[in-house]
């Protein structure tokens, strides 16, 4: 089953077809289509805000290792040192939550649609990646992300996007090899898998333990779906999700204009070119009238 | 035509014509006036911040945050001034499409601002560029992205440039005295206009949907799904409102440019644009109605930023739109031009909001620019009005073009 892939360049066909007709109408019927996006499933009831992703995901990506720790109530974010956080909540209840951020790896990026070079690229196995030698610095990813993920480094002269890749440059050609915090994570609170099956799993927790968990998967339809999944113990906001997310995939919110880009370039001169002509030939008529 | 006679700088042959250009570039009027003494220190303190921006990165002159990631280069220079170039493809589609030849004695001051207000605008984009080097990805085809919005503003950006210089360039060749070169540019114009007005209407109306896809972000009165179209219309009427504005202006200070007839002209050429206008402006007015019901926004309306929409709303929008129509009505030049500047506040105002003051109004980090992000904004705009000062005192912008031009169209 191929069903995010097909209706993700779906949504970017009719965009792309008005200007790349042969590229879109290529990739969608390539072998590819059949490829399943990979995703990670994070069950929040299982993590301790142990921080052990953080340094992970550090060392996969040869960054320096956070300073900080999660402290209780602080709200720590994602910036240009740091891909995940983790984050030690307290709930409306008195009681105490974690969660770990970081991209969110939609179906249908906001931030793909966003970029004018691709620097921003939904892969065929389901990571969003920034490519480096793409990118132009205009920080419209960082504009539309809906989960504000894309972090840039104001301080640099060159500055790069920095975002979670889901580890792609480790399991990209080596399949054996799995993003770093979920290899790393004690407690058994990520899995990594195909969408479908970390979905499948999801649910089956869920139905298995109703009492333990709260009755949604974030990610399953938030922003036309994510390749990340987030199941939790209590509502997800309470643990500082966006639960405000529509539904609807982004490149549908810009699909309409994009699609009429084309048409309008091609009618638009040829009835100006028409009313001119028009227009011409009275005041031509006029002219004479009046000599 | 005739070619033998009045030869006024240069003969096409090449000495005489560089001797022309290098006595051109001299000052032409006097240089210590109030407003050079005010300006200049700007805008040298404004190319040092860039180049300083360019060596040390944008955080050392900018606040922007990882929250607010466009600041006033973008949403003041960018966002809003686009809207109020929009006069050029305006009077553009009037005067050489519809052949309203009432209106031509204010196009080339249309076209000219336009250009420039393009061509600095997107160097100021250029400079909150993270990688501005790289700019050329989007040219040469790095891998085109082509279903963002971006890069339909930047290609039709681009071109639009291209048409208006097009459009401009048969002054620039008078001034030359190219006759040659005049025949051929005249020629083109008609191609430059066709094109250059379809890439008006959709890079205009690309710039209201960049926002589209910040759903979440901008506050709901200023998000909706309409805002292509709502750019659109904006730029009708603020681009309008800015050729008011500078036609005002250049008639009061270079007066000694212009022909009595072409003195007369402006009154009634003010009254024809304030009823396009007013009514511009009441189907901008009527589409804000509708979203406005539609979207259930009066739920808003209580709060602060409901206040501040009514704010930009009601002394920005409705006030200036029945003062066009009055002004139209009754003919009175004032109210018109009062009209005008409440209009481009109004403008300014939405596309603010939109874009900076009710984006991300959740997030925990705010943006206030730095004195030195205003500084540079002003300089631009600085800049501009030298660089259309110096063309102004040369080219026939406002003064009559010469014989063997005019006669040979």
């Amino acid at each position: 089953m191929s069903l995010d892939r097909r209706t993700f360049f779906k949504a970017f066909g009719v965009a792309g077809a008005a200007l790349a007709l042969g590229k879109t109408a290529e990739a969608a019927s390539s072998s590819d289509s059949d490829v399943e996006f990979m995703g990670v499933l994070y069950d929040a009831s299982r993590c301790v805000g142990c921080q052990t992703c953080e340094f992970a995901c550090a060392d996969s990506h040869d960054m320096e290792f956070p300073e900080d720790a999660p402290d209780f109530g602080i709200t720590r974010r994602t910036d240009h040192t740091s891909r995940t956080i983790v984050n030690w909540h307290e709930l409306p209840d008195g009681g105490e939550g974690y969660s770990k951020a970081q991209c969110m790896h939609c179906n249908e990026p906001a931030c793909y649609t966003a970029c004018l070079t691709q620097a921003l690229y939904k892969t065929k196995d389901g990571p969003v990646i920034w490519r480096e030698d793409k990118c132009m610095g205009c920080r419209f990813c960082m504009i539309s992300c809906p989960f504000d993920v894309p972090k840039t480094e104001y301080g640099s002269n060159n500055p790069r996007i920095i975002k979670c890749n889901m580890c792609y440059h480790k399991w990209e050609n080596d399949r054996s090899e799995i993003p770093a915090c979920v290899a790393d994570c004690p407690y058994d609170a990520l899995m990594f898998g195909t969408r479908r099956e970390i979905l499948d799993e999801a649910r089956r927790r869920i139905i298995e333990n109703p009492d333990v968990y709260h009755n949604q998967i974030y990610g399953e339809k938030e922003a036309g779906g994510t390749s990340w999944l987030v199941i939790s113990p209590v509502p997800i906001e309470q643990i500082g999700f966006n639960n405000k997310i529509k539904y609807k995939s982004y490149p549908t919110l810009t699909k309409g204009f994009v699609s009429s880009i084309a048409p309008v370039d091609l009618l638009l001169p040829a009835f100006l070119l028409g009313v001119y002509e028009a227009t011409k030939v009275r005041t031509k008529n006029t002219e004479e009238e009046e000599i | 035509m005739n070619q033998t006679t009045t030869i006024q700088y240069g003969d096409n042959k090449g000495t005489n014509s560089w001797k022309f250009f290098l006595s051109e570039l001299k000052p032409k009027t006097k240089i210590f006036t109030p407003f050079n003494i005010i300006t200049a220190p700007i805008i040298l303190a404004g190319l040092a911040i860039i180049v300083y921006r360019f060596i040390y990165g944008l955080e050392s002159v900018t606040n922007l945050n990882q929250d607010m990631p466009w600041g006033i280069w973008k949403a003041f220079n960018v966002v809003v001034g686009v809207a109020m170039a929009g006069g050029a493809y305006v009077l553009v589609f009037m005067t050489h499409v519809l052949h309203m030849k009432k209106y031509s004695p204010i196009l080339k001051v249309a076209v000219l601002n336009g250009l420039l207000a393009y061509i600095f605008y997107s160097f100021a984009l250029i400079l909150e560029l993270g990688r501005p080097l790289d700019i050329f990805n989007v040219i040469i085809g790095n891998d085109y992205g082509v279903s963002s919005i971006l890069f339909l503003v930047a290609w039709h950006f681009m071109l639009y440039i291209l048409c208006l210089m097009m459009e401009f360039a048969p002054s620039v060749a008078e001034w030359l005295n190219a006759r040659k070169w005049h025949k051929v540019l005249m020629t083109l114009t008609l191609v430059a206009v066709v094109f250059g007005i379809t890439l008006s209407v959709l890079h205009q109306g690309g710039i209201g949907g960049l926002f589209m896809l910040a759903q979440g972000k901008v506050h709901p009165l200023w998000y909706n799904q309409y805002m292509p179209l709502m750019f659109v219309i904006q730029s009708v009427f603020g681009g309008l409102a800015l050729v008011i504005v500078i036609v005002t202006i250049c008639w009061r200070i270079f007066a000694y440019q212009l022909d009595e007839k072409t003195k007369q002209a402006k009154n009634p050429i003010f009254v024809g644009l304030s009823g396009i206008c007013a009514l511009s402006m009441f189907s901008y007015f009527f589409m804000h109605v509708i979203i406005f019901a539609h979207e259930q926004n009066w739920t808003y309306i209580g709060t602060g930023w409901g206040l501040w929409y009514l704010f930009e709303m009601i002394p920005f929008v409705v006030v200036p739109m029945f003062m066009f129509l009055y002004g139209y009505k009754l003919k009175k030049i004032n109210l018109i031009n009062i009209a005008a500047v409440l209009t481009l506040v109004g403008i300014f105002l939405n596309r603010m909001n939109t874009a900076l003051i009710a984006y991300n109004v959740d997030a925990p980090l705010r943006y206030v620019p730095t004195i030195w992000e205003v500084i540079v904004s002003i300089s631009i705009i600085l800049i501009q009005i030298w660089v259309f000062r110096w063309i102004v005192l040369r080219m026939p912008v406002l003064r009559k073009s010469p014989d063997w031009a005019s006669g040979g169209h």
